[in-house]
């Protein structure tokens, strides 16, 4: 099991967290999302067999949003 | 494209905007309706375009979306041909968020102020004495690293050379500085004054105490009290629900008009914004001011508190004990009788005795060239020793009655009222006569009265002392400070007992303590204050509030800072249900179109921003005095 933090740009509505949540806690592998608001960071936690970090990354990206970074431990 | 439209979203809302004017101008001089309602209709296209993406990429992987609504609403209202309004509601949709995400980013400047202090590089020393700049997240435990003045220390760790003034307000919010030298911790964030240090790397990268607040805070801005997941629950129930409304209007009455308007208007956003944006900036403000107060919740729960109950030792006194006062009898002046006694308990391993020492050393005795030739520790009673020739006896009373050494009415009186003030009295004699009494107390914290009173100014009913120590110091420290009830000579689990007692009365109780064995008092109280002093692991995850620098004022501040932030959220709400309530009547009254409801709702989100904004710059000591709160 791995953490993934990525840093987002800055969110400006809460809906926008339950769209970030709901769609990386739909992909396969991921056992954990928690969005911050006011940080504007998703925290991930997931299945390194299942999903890489890039594939979250994406998923974040697809819906719009840009990753500025992304740290994994 | 999707990210071109994205990165020019601003670019797009201004087009759309001018667009608008042109259309306006058009229809003003009423000359070429055709011209005015293709620059309106190109407006809503050119603005539609970045909301309906997002509306698009959401739905692609089956999630719902404001922008969707949104999106409806605009393409309905095209349909309709009402150019003007559909123009009008994305450039107020887009424009909106624009302005809030610039009002939000100030809400979080705190925070953000704070990031921007962390330490982006390093001087690594190499063991022949060469230095090397490196990247922060490439030293290692263990690492010997170089500051130098008007550097910022990169990692936790402890002075092995060198000494300097540091300035630790990333840690503690407390920017005098603080002077440091060897075997003294030090912190990642904080910044080098003046001087030169080496230190050696202990804690690294997200283990420092640095990254530790931080991530705490963002947790703690992002944690939600129990009206946030009120108010969520209300509008995850709101959205659907009208959506649902707009639909059965659109089926029963086909009035699309009226279908879309209710679109506009589904989703609360002041409601779902305004709670957690007075949480940010109330945290933010503590943060800055060295509270760490640990979410919304807390903040609720701080806010209410009536009771205040104290541990005595470390917490309303310094903790270290000091020579307050070296009263002399004889013809020797004070230091000397300082330096005779000290020489004496150098070899005691009483904390008296130590702290004696200490005060000599540090009013700069040179206690090498005194000469010790036996010395004696009575327990429970002082010292004997012979220092440069002079038979020394330092101790209690009955130290003095063994040796049969004379304390007169005058030095009798003298020691009973230093007592009185909460003093330890110890008495020196030089061959057989009494030359001094020194004075010993654990101070009571510079700013401790001025923050007990602010607290009761605000709400406070009763506060209450709890020590292990004995009564008589425990009423000097209660009768100095005002404490209207203390308890002395108390058990770690007594304490405990204490405080849910209390709780039982109905009382709402915040325990301070020094957060190592007040630790189950703490965790009993409704809410856990620990002194951190640079925030030590157990304090911070323990307590629900920590103050950084230990200083009471904190405390205060953190107090005062929750009731104005609770009466600020309370407002947001006020202010966020009232707009929900207009907006659905004058729907329903056919007061309220697509543009203006718009309208309300992006101003209303605004308007709480705004408010929460209020809390940025609150200073507790300067709103008591009714000043204003500029900085």
């Amino acid at each position: 099991m791995k953490k993934a933090v990525m840093q987002l740009e800055a969110l400006t509505c809460p809906s926008c967290i339950k769209k970030i949540e709901g769609a990386l806690s739909k992909m396969s592998g991921v056992d954990d999302v928690k969005c911050l608001f006011n940080a504007s960071k998703a925290k991930v936690d997931f299945d390194d067999s299942k999903v890489t970090a890039d594939q979250l990354k994406e998923t974040v990206e697809k819906l719009g949003y840009e990753v500025l970074t992304i740290k994994t431990n | 494209m999707m990210k071109a439209i994205n990165r020019y979203t601003n670019k797009l809302t201004l087009l759309s905007g001018m667009l608008i004017a042109v259309g306006f101008i058009l229809m003003v001089m009423q000359q070429q309706v055709g011209w005015s309602n293709g620059f309106l209709i190109a407006a809503t296209v050119i603005g539609v375009a970045p909301v309906a993406m997002k509306a698009w990429q959401a739905v692609r992987l089956r999630t719902f979306s404001i922008e969707l609504l949104v999106t409806f609403a605009v393409v309905g209202a095209l349909f309709i041909r009402e150019y003007v309004e559909s123009s009008i509601v994305t450039f107020l949709f887009l424009f909106g968020a624009y302005l809030e995400n610039r009002t939000l980013q100030k809400t979080r400047s705190s925070l953000k102020q704070l990031i921007d202090m962390a330490p982006q590089e390093a001087l690594l020393l190499h063991e022949d004495g060469s230095r090397k700049l490196i990247g922060v997240e490439d030293v290692k435990v263990g690492d010997q690293i170089v500051v130098l003045p008007g550097g910022k220390i990169p990692v936790d760790g402890v002075i092995v050379k060198g000494r300097a003034s540091i300035n630790e307000a990333a840690v503690t919010g407390e920017s005098v500085p603080v002077y440091k030298s060897d075997g003294d911790r030090v912190f990642s964030g904080t910044i080098l004054d003046t001087g030169y240090i080496e230190l050696i790397a202990e804690r690294v990268g997200d283990d420092t105490t640095f990254a530790k607040i931080i991530e705490l805070i963002e947790e703690a801005q992002d944690s939600q009290s129990k009206t946030e997941r009120f108010l969520d629950r209300f509008s995850s129930y709101y959205t659907p629900a009208v959506t649902l409304l707009a639909i059965l209007v659109y089926i029963l009455k086909s009035d699309l008009h009226l279908a879309i308007t209710f679109l506009v208007i589904a989703c609360p956003g002041a409601l779902v914004i305004g709670a957690p944006v007075s949480n940010v900036a109330g945290i933010g403000n503590g943060a800055k001011n060295g509270v760490l107060i640990k979410g919304g919740e807390v903040m609720e729960r701080l806010a209410k508190v009536d009771t205040l109950v104290f541990d005595k030792t470390g917490t309303l006194t310094k903790g270290k004990p000091e020579v307050t006062d070296v009263h002399t009898f004889g013809a020797k002046t004070a230091i000397e009788v300082l330096a005779y006694v000290a020489k004496a308990e150098t070899v005691s391993e009483h904390h008296l005795g130590q702290t004696i020492v200490k005060t000599a050393v540090n009013r700069g005795v040179d206690l090498s060239s005194y000469q010790l030739t036996d010395s004696e520790a009575i327990k429970g009673h002082g010292i004997v020793a012979t220092v440069n020739k002079h038979h020394i006896v330092a101790g209690n009373r009955k130290l003095m009655d063994a040796r049969q050494i004379d304390i007169d009415a005058h030095a009798g009186q003298y020691a009973i009222s230093r007592e009185l003030l909460g003093n330890t009295a110890v008495f020196v004699a030089m061959n057989g006569v009494l030359e001094a009494i020194i004075s010993i107390a654990d101070q009571i914290r510079d700013d401790a009265h001025e923050a007990l009173a602010m607290m009761r100014a605000n709400g406070v009913k009763r506060i209450i002392m709890h020590t292990g120590d004995n009564r008589h110091t425990a009423k000097a420290v209660a009768n100095q400070l005002g404490i209207d009830e203390f308890y002395a000579e108390l058990l770690p689990s007594d304490k405990v007992a204490y405080v849910n007692k209390l709780k039982e009365e109905g009382a709402i109780v915040a325990m301070a303590g020094d957060g190592v064995n007040d630790a189950p008092a703490i965790a009993a109280a409704n809410i856990g204050i620990a002194m951190g002093e640079g925030g030590t692991d157990i304090s911070m995850e323990t307590a629900d509030v920590v103050l950084m620098a230990d200083k009471f004022s904190q405390y205060a501040h953190a107090y005062v800072l929750s009731k104005k932030a609770i009466r600020n959220m309370r407002q947001n709400i006020a202010i966020a249900l009232a707009v929900v309530v207009i907006l659905l009547v004058g729907v329903l009254g056919g007061h309220v179109h697509l543009a203006s409801g718009m309208f309300i709702h992006e101003g209303s989100v605004l308007v709480v921003i705004l408010n929460a904004m209020r809390l940025i710059s609150f200073k507790a000591s300067k709103s008591r005095r009714g000043t204003s709160h500029n900085r």
